[in-house]
């Protein structure tokens, strides 16, 4: 379902009692709850003046999804004491990765509301990834942290669910006390899509043994480990520019700008409008369905009956600003 | 991977009993950065270019097809920008000098010191593994040293180790480094030594085949079941490569680590012992090794010694001629006994060789040929 930002601020109030806003909450979608994804418009940012314009498409967005002023959003999910880890993705190099301007956004609000800079870190796997991408490094923590996994290593302890069984990222289990997740809206060369559930490969030892299946139930089992369910409590995917056809990497014939955040609490609920969005551009551009070449992400559906959210359209509550 | 040839970082970072640790460097592990030489990346062998800068990989049965800036299952080939390289070429994050025995091989030169390495990486997932902690990594999260075939050579001449055993996590995943190293020695009259799981395409394994002095294969079960399910892997490639070991006539050994409830059901050894008899003959050395709770495979207790004495009986019953139990130090199903007068030929305590009384490769009291490579 689709509603406008207009009826959306009209039915605020009253939808606002039906949501948990218990802070810390990141898990108020699963179970039979319905799950908001709102999508908030913006352009690629390029310049100073589209850098301010997708903080202005960050603060409409938390509005729109918490149903409270910006600051008042930002401070129901994270607390002054937080350490709060931004997991972006970086594997597909400067052209289509995390924008650098929605992490700064994102650091200002967080800034906003009392964390300093050394509570905020900017991580993916490989700090040399990071560095392709055009995030700075830092280990100085007077300043915005910004490693990858490989500069602090893996924990000693293994993290199993299911068919999965992994070394989690220090940086989640000894660092962050919440994470934010910030994916790219692309189409997988072997799991389908790669959006929200995907995008924490990137916090586990091993994330080359679990790209067989399409990924299912790996993408979910991994979800599903103790410290990145718990801690995960605000996922905003980078969807200003997406990808339909050819991804991971970066396919500029395949890539457009799709000119969105979408941002939401529950991956699964993200990873499903993510699949129709790839969906829809495909059959526009007279490509195969996932279905079709054999790429169908299951692992959503997995994901959905572990209880991590929610994949059923009718449950699903999409709010355009 | 099996028991005898377990080589956890833990217990490489303690003294090992029965070899000599080299890689001291790697005391950098999970406290820091890995300390990893800096980057020399050797294009792989063995994979075919696609459109759109994919690749696939003709090395092991999987074939990954891998996208640009990935990397396969194994974790140690990267796609980058259309090209595929090894990245652990000249970088083995561990160095042991350990007996032949250790392998297990028991009819390649008994009591050699072998200068045994390993890098990151492995095309399988053994829920019992018991090297995981490298096998399992991939080479950024380990530290390594920077060793070249040349340099390795030097060093195994400076250790007087006549034979380099590739070994630890699975070698096929750094067959370009095995290759080269192999080719080498063998032009210096140095032995090779492959301990694998026997999951690699045809052309690579031919290759290898060409430069290796032996080579042992773990095979993990004699099911597909238990490969899919147990391993992430298939069988049939498995018994595949043991047929071109015999093709090729390189001497090969096979171990079978038994797993109470998983893989040592009679049938399924009957069957086995069977097979290896009439497709790879008689005097192809088993080792029915002792399972030890590993990894993910904790809720398994350990083999008992009777359901290895039972493994070990219908080998011999199949007539099978030198079947041995492993893990068990003292028993006497780790000698080696004539098929012919019955008489011990060499007497073994855990990877120690207690006694050898097989002169030329013939048995003293019958003058039976004795199959393997004894001098
Ligand atoms: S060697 Fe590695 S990359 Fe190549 S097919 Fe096997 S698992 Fe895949």
């Amino acid at each position: 379902m689709t509603i406008s930002r207009r009826k959306f601020i009209r039915n605020a109030a009253m939808a606002a009692s039906a949501v948990s806003l218990a802070p810390w909450s990141a898990n108020i979608t699963r179970g039979a709850a319905r799950s908001r994804v709102v999508f908030s418009h913006t352009a690629v940012p390029e310049g100073r003046e589209e850098a301010v314009r997708c903080l202005h498409a960050l603060d409409r967005g938390m509005e729109a999804l918490l149903q409270r002023p910006v600051r008042e959003a930002w401070a129901s999910l994270f607390s002054s004491s937080d350490v709060v880890g931004l997991k972006v993705s970086c594997l597909a190099g400067r052209k289509f990765s995390t924008h650098v301007a929605l992490v700064q956004a994102i650091c200002t609000r967080l800034e906003d509301i009392g964390l300093k800079k050394g509570q905020i870190i900017i991580w993916d796997r490989l700090d040399s990834d990071l560095d392709n991408a055009g995030f700075v490094l830092n280990r100085n923590p007077q300043k915005i942290l910004c490693m990858g996994n490989d500069a602090v290593g893996y924990s000693r302890e293994l993290y199993e669910y299911g068919s999965a069984c992994s070394r989690l990222s220090r940086l989640v289990t000894e660092r962050c006390t919440a994470i934010i997740n910030l994916p790219v809206l692309k189409d997988h060369g072997i799991v389908g899509i790669s959006a929200g559930l995907k995008n924490f490969f990137g916090a586990i030892d091993n994330p080359n043994k679990y790209h067989v299946a399409c990924g299912d139930p790996y993408v979910a089992d991994v979800n599903m480990f103790a410290p990145l369910r718990d801690k995960v409590r605000l996922t905003i995917c980078d969807a200003m520019l997406a990808q339909y056809e050819g991804g991971p990497p970066y396919m500029r014939q395949w890539n457009w700008p799709y000119q969105k955040l979408l941002l939401t609490q529950d991956m699964v609920a993200l990873d499903r409008l993510s699949w129709n969005i790839i969906a829809k551009k495909r059959r526009q551009s007279g490509l195969p369905s996932l279905e079709e070449t054999g790429r169908t992400p299951g692992y959503i559906h997995t994901a959905a009956l572990h209880g991590l959210g929610n994949d059923d359209m009718k449950q699903i509550e999409v709010v355009e600003t | 991977m099996t028991d005898a040839d377990a080589h956890s970082r833990r217990a490489f970072l303690q003294s090992a009993a029965g070899g000599v640790c080299l890689l001291l460097s790697a005391s950098a592990w999970a406290a820091s950065a890995p300390v990893t030489p800096a980057e020399k990346l050797v294009e792989a062998r063995y994979y075919e270019k696609l459109p759109h800068r994919k690749i696939r990989c003709l090395l092991c049965p999987r074939a990954c097809v891998i996208d640009d800036r990935e990397t396969g299952y194994c974790g140690v080939r990267e796609n980058r920008n259309g090209t595929y390289y090894t990245l652990v070429y000249g970088k083995p994050c561990t160095l042991h000098i350990d007996p032949i025995e250790k392998k297990p091989l028991f009819h390649f030169l008994p009591s050699s010191a072998t200068l045994s390495l390993g890098t990151a990486g492995c095309n399988v997932l053994c829920k019992f593994c018991q090297n995981w902690e490298i096998s399992q990594s991939r080479p950024e999260q380990l530290p390594a040293l920077d060793l070249p075939p040349d340099k390795l050579i030097a060093l195994t001449r400076q250790k007087q180790c006549p034979v380099i055993a590739f070994t630890y996590n699975e070698p096929v995943v750094f067959t370009e480094y095995m290759y080269d190293i192999a080719q080498i020695a063998k032009a210096g009259n140095r032995h090779t030594v492959m301990i694998s799981n026997g999951y690699i395409q045809e052309k690579p394994l031919r290759d290898l085949c060409r430069v290796l002095s032996a080579v042992k294969i773990d095979l993990k079960a004699f099911s597909e079941r238990f490969y899919r399910e147990m391993v992430s892997g298939e069988l049939k490639p498995v018994l595949d490569s043991l047929l071109i070991l015999s093709q090729e006539k390189i001497w090969f050994e096979i171990v079978y680590l038994v797993i109470p409830g998983q893989n040592d059901d009679s049938q399924e050894l009957k069957a086995l012992c069977r097979w290896i008899v009439r497709e790879l003959g008689a005097q192809v050395p088993v080792h029915f090794t002792r399972f030890h709770p590993q990894y993910r495979l904790t809720n398994i207790p350990a083999t008992p010694l009777r359901t290895l004495e039972h493994a070990r009986q219908i080998g011999l019953d199949a007539g099978l001629h030198f079947v041995y139990s492993g893990n068990v130090p003292g028993h006497p199903g780790e000698n080696t006994y004539c098929p012919h007068c019955q008489k011990v030929l060499i007497q073994r305590i855990g990877f120690a060789v207690a006694a050898n009384r097989l002169g030329d490769g013939v048995c003293p009291h019958c003058r039976q040929l004795i199959p393997g490579v004894w001098k």
